[in-house]
C-alpha cells in the first residue's frame, strides 16, 4: 500500500511538472545594403511563408540589417503568437500588413552590419526562450561595417539553428568565386564554433524543410 | 594455460594427455555410484517439481473451469429469466387487452345473436290461410245446374275467390319480402360476430405460441438450472459469439467517437489553448476528450435508468420515482453536452476558414477563403453530426454491458486454455527431465566404458567361480 501510494505520488508530480518548451522562435535578418535591397520581394515570400508554418505561442521577428543592427529599433514586426488559433491568424495579418509596407517604404543602408543583427537575434530568442531558435539570415552574407564598430566579438549560438538565406553572388563573386565560398565558410566556422547549426538555403522555391 | 599446465606434467603432451585421461576415467569409476546418484536426485527433484506444478495448474484450471461454468450457467440464468420474464410480461399484455375487451365482445356477441334470433323470430314463414268457404263451394256445386241461380252464384264466388286469392299471394308476397329483409338485415350481424369470433381466435393463436415459447425457454432455463452439459456448451458458444459482435459494435463506436473527438478537439484550442501540455497531451485534446467520455458515461446512466442494461445494481435498485428523475436528469446533461458539441463543430467550421483565409492571405492571394455559397451546407452537416453522434454514442451502453459480461466467460475459457497447455508442458518437461537423468548417467558412464567392461568380466568370472564352488558342494550333498 505504501509503495502504491509513492507511485501516485510520484505518477502525480511527473503530470504536473513543466514541460520543456515546445514552440519555436524564429528570428529573421533582412539585409537591406546596397543592391541587396532589390531582394526584399523575395524576402516578403520567406516572412509569409514562415507565418504560414508558425503555431500558436511560437514568437517571429524580423528585423532589418543595416549599418548599425544590434538595436531593437531595427525590428520591424514581432510577435509572440497567441495561445488561441484565431487571436494567432488575427496577429499573422496584422504582421504580414506590417512587412507588406515595409518592403515597400524602404530605404537601401550604406553598410551591412550582420553580425550586430546576429548578436540581436541571440538576446531576443534567448528572452523569449523558445524551445527551438531559429536565426534565419537573409543576405550576401558579405559584412561592411562602418569604421568604428567593433563586431570581433564570440557569438553564444548553442541551441541556435542558423540558416543562411538567399546568399547571392556578387559581381567579384563571379569573377572569383574563392572569395563566395570562402565569405560562405567562414560563416558555417563561426556559427559552428559558437555552438550553433549551420545551413545554407538558396533554392526559394524549396522552403519545406525551413521551418 | 590450465590445459596448457595440464599437458605439460610430461615433456610429451600426448603421455600426459593419455596419463590425464586415464587418472580421470579412474577419478570418475570410483565415484560413479555417488555420480549416478547426484544425476538421478537432481533430475528427480527437478521432474517431481515440475510434475507437482503441473497437478497444481491442472487443480487450478479445473477451479477456473468450475468457477466459468458457475458464471456462465449465473449469466444464462439471468438472462433466460429477464427473456421469461419478457414474455410473460407480453402474454400478461395480451391478457389484459384481451380480458379488457372481452365485456364489451361479450355484448357485441349477444346483441347480434338476440338481433338475429328476432330477425329469425320474425322471419318465420306464416302460410296463408285457406279460404273457410272452400265447402260451401262444394256445396253449391251439388245444386242442381237445372236451377238456374247457382251459375251466377258459382261465377260471383270464382270472381270472389280469384279476387281472395290475388289478396292472399300479395300479402303473401309482402310477407315475404319483409322476410328476406330480414334475412337480408341479419347478415352484417353474422359478419361482426365473425370478426369478433376471428380476433379472439388470433388472440388464442397469440397466446399459444407465445406459451410454446415460454415453454421452449423454460425448458432451457430447467437444463441451466440442473447444470446440464448441453446448456453450458450452448451459454459457452453464445458468450464468445457476443463477445465477438459486441466487440466488433465497440470497435464501431470507437470509430464514432473519434470522429467525434476530431470535430471538437479543434475548437476545443480555443478555450483551453491550443498549446498547453497535461504530460505529454494537448490539453485541448484531453479536455475534448473528457467531453466525449462525460457523454458516454451520461448515456450508460441513462441506459441503467431506463432499465435497458444492468451494469449498476444501484441504480436498478432506485425507487421508480428517483430512477426516472435520473433518466430526465442525464437526458438534459445529455442534450447540453450535444448542444455544447453541435456549438464547437461550429466554431470548427468557423476557425477552418479563417485559418484558410489567412493561409490564403499569407500565401499572396488577393482574396482571402473560399467564396463558396454551399459551405453552410457543411457547416449544418457538422452541427448535425456534433448534435447527434453524442445521442449515438448513448447506445453504446447495450455493446458495452455485453461485452463487459461475455467478456468474463471468454477471458476465462482463454485462462482454461493457456492453463491446459502450461499443465500439458510442465508434464512433457517433467518427463524430459526424468529422461534427462537418465541420458546423463549414460553419457557419464561413455568414457568409462573399458573399467566398466573389466568389471562386468570380473563380475562374470566371480559369478562362474562361485557357480563351479555351488555345484560340487551339492553333488557331495547328493
Amino acid at each position: 500500500m505504501k509503495y502504491l501510494f509513492a507511485g501516485l505520488l510520484a505518477l502525480m508530480l511527473t503530470a504536473c511538472a513543466p514541460t520543456a518548451p515546445r514552440n519555436t522562435g524564429v528570428y529573421l535578418l533582412l539585409d537591406t545594403s546596397g543592391t541587396y535591397s532589390e531582394e526584399l520581394q523575395k524576402a516578403q515570400s520567406i516572412i509569409l511563408f514562415a507565418l504560414s508554418r508558425l503555431q500558436p505561442t511560437d514568437t517571429f521577428a524580423v528585423a532589418r540589417i543595416d549599418t548599425a543592427s544590434f538595436s531593437e529599433k531595427d525590428i520591424i514586426a514581432k510577435a509572440t503568437f497567441d495561445d488561441r488559433p484565431s487571436a494567432a491568424n488575427n496577429q499573422k495579418r496584422a504582421f504580414s500588413a506590417q512587412i507588406k509596407s515595409f518592403v515597400q517604404l524602404s530605404k537601401p543602408a550604406t553598410h551591412t552590419d550582420i553580425t550586430g543583427g546576429v548578436l540581436q537575434a541571440i538576446e531576443f530568442l534567448n528572452e523569449k526562450n523558445s524551445g527551438r531558435k531559429i536565426i534565419l539570415i537573409f543576405s550576401d552574407m558579405e559584412e561592411d561595417l562602418e569604421k568604428g564598430y567593433i563586431r570581433d566579438i564570440p557569438l553564444n549560438l548553442k541551441g541556435f539553428e542558423v540558416v543562411a538565406l538567399n546568399v547571392t553572388k556578387l559581381r567579384s563573386d563571379n569573377v572569383d568565386p574563392r572569395e563566395y565560398l570562402s565569405r560562405v565558410d567562414a560563416w558555417r566556422d563561426r556559427v559552428e564554433k559558437a555552438g550553433g547549426r549551420w545551413r545554407m538555403v538558396n533554392d526559394l522555391e524549396r522552403l519545406d524543410g525551413l521551418l | 594455460m590450465f590445459i596448457a599446465a595440464i599437458l605439460g606434467i610430461t615433456p610429451w603432451p600426448i603421455v600426459s594427455a593419455i596419463i590425464v585421461f586415464v587418472l580421470m576415467v579412474v577419478v570418475l569409476f570410483f565415484a560413479r555410484h555417488t555420480a549416478h546418484q547426484a544425476i538421478r536426485t537432481a533430475t528427480n527433484a527437478i521432474a517431481r517439481g515440475l510434475r507437482l506444478a503441473s497437478h497444481s495448474v491442472a487443480n487450478g484450471e479445473k477451479r477456473l473451469a468450475a468457477r466459468n461454468r458457475d458464471v456462465l450457467l449465473s449469466a444464462g440464468r439471468e438472462a433466460k429469466e429477464r427473456i421469461v420474464e419478457r414474455e410473460f410480461d407480453r402474454i400478461s399484455d395480451g391478457v389484459r387487452k384481451d380480458l379488457t375487451n372481452y365485456p364489451t365482445l361479450h355484448r357485441a356477441l349477444s346483441e347480434s345473436i338476440k338481433h338475429i334470433e328476432e330477425n329469425h323470430q320474425h322471419a318465420v314463414d306464416v302460410p296463408p290461410e285457406a279460404p273457410g268457404w272452400v265447402r260451401a263451394v262444394d256445396a253449391v256445386a251439388k245444386l242442381d245446374s237445372k236451377n238456374g241461380g247457382s251459375t251466377d252464384i258459382l261465377a260471383d264466388i270464382h270472381k270472389s275467390m280469384i279476387k281472395a286469392h290475388k289478396e292472399a299471394m300479395d300479402a303473401y308476397r309482402e310477407a315475404s319480402g319483409e322476410r328476406h329483409a330480414l334475412l337480408h338485415k341479419m347478415m352484417p350481424e353474422w359478419r361482426a360476430i365473425k370478426e369478433a369470433l376471428d380476433r379472439v381466435q388470433a388472440s388464442v393463436d397469440s397466446l399459444l405460441k407465445r406459451s410454446d415459447v415460454v415453454d421452449r425457454h423454460m425448458q432451457e432455463y430447467e437444463d441451466i438450472v440442473r447444470g446440464q452439459d448441453r446448456a453450458v456448451s450452448t451459454l459457452s458458444s453464445s458468450s464468445v459469439v457476443q463477445f465477438f459482435v459486441a466487440g466488433l459494435v465497440l470497435l464501431i463506436a470507437i470509430g464514432g467517437a473519434a470522429i467525434n473527438f476530431s470535430l471538437i478537439a479543434r475548437p476545443m484550442s480555443e478555450m483551453v489553448g491550443g498549446t498547453s501540455y497535461i504530460g505529454t497531451f494537448r490539453t485541448s485534446d484531453v479536455a475534448a476528450l473528457v467531453i466525449i467520455m462525460v457523454e458516454v458515461s451520461m448515456g450508460l446512466f441513462l441506459m441503467e435508468s431506463l432499465r435497458i442494461t444492468r451494469l449498476f445494481p444501484v441504480i436498478a435498485a432506485l425507487p421508480d420515482r428517483m430512477r426516472i428523475r435520473m433518466v430526465w436528469i442525464t437526458f438534459t446533461m445529455l442534450t447540453l453536452l450535444a448542444s455544447v458539441e453541435a456549438g464547437l463543430a461550429y466554431m470548427r467550421e468557423v476557425l477552418l476558414q479563417d485559418e484558410l483565409a489567412t493561409g490564403a492571405l499569407l500565401r499572396g492571394a488577393t482574396e482571402g477563403g473560399l467564396q463558396n455559397e454551399y459551405l453552410w451546407i457543411t457547416t449544418v452537416a457538422q452541427m448535425g453530426m456534433g448534435f447527434i453522434l453524442p445521442f449515438a454514442l448513448t447506445f453504446v451502453a447495450i455493446p458495452f454491458e455485453t461485452f463487459v459480461h461475455s467478456s468474463r466467460t471468454v477471458l476465462g475459457l482463454c485462462g482454461i486454455g493457456f492453463m491446459r497447455a502450461l499443465a500439458m508442458l510442465l508434464r512433457v518437461l517433467s518427463n524430459g527431465f526424468r529422461h534427462l537423468g537418465t541420458l546423463l548417467e549414460r553419457i557419464y558412464d561413455l568414457p568409462l566404458f573399458v573399467p566398466l567392461w573389466l568389471e562386468a568380466r570380473a563380475k562374470a568370472a566371480a559369478e562362474s567361480d562361485r557357480s563351479r564352488e555351488v555345484v560340487p558342494t551339492s553333488e557331495a550333498q547328493v
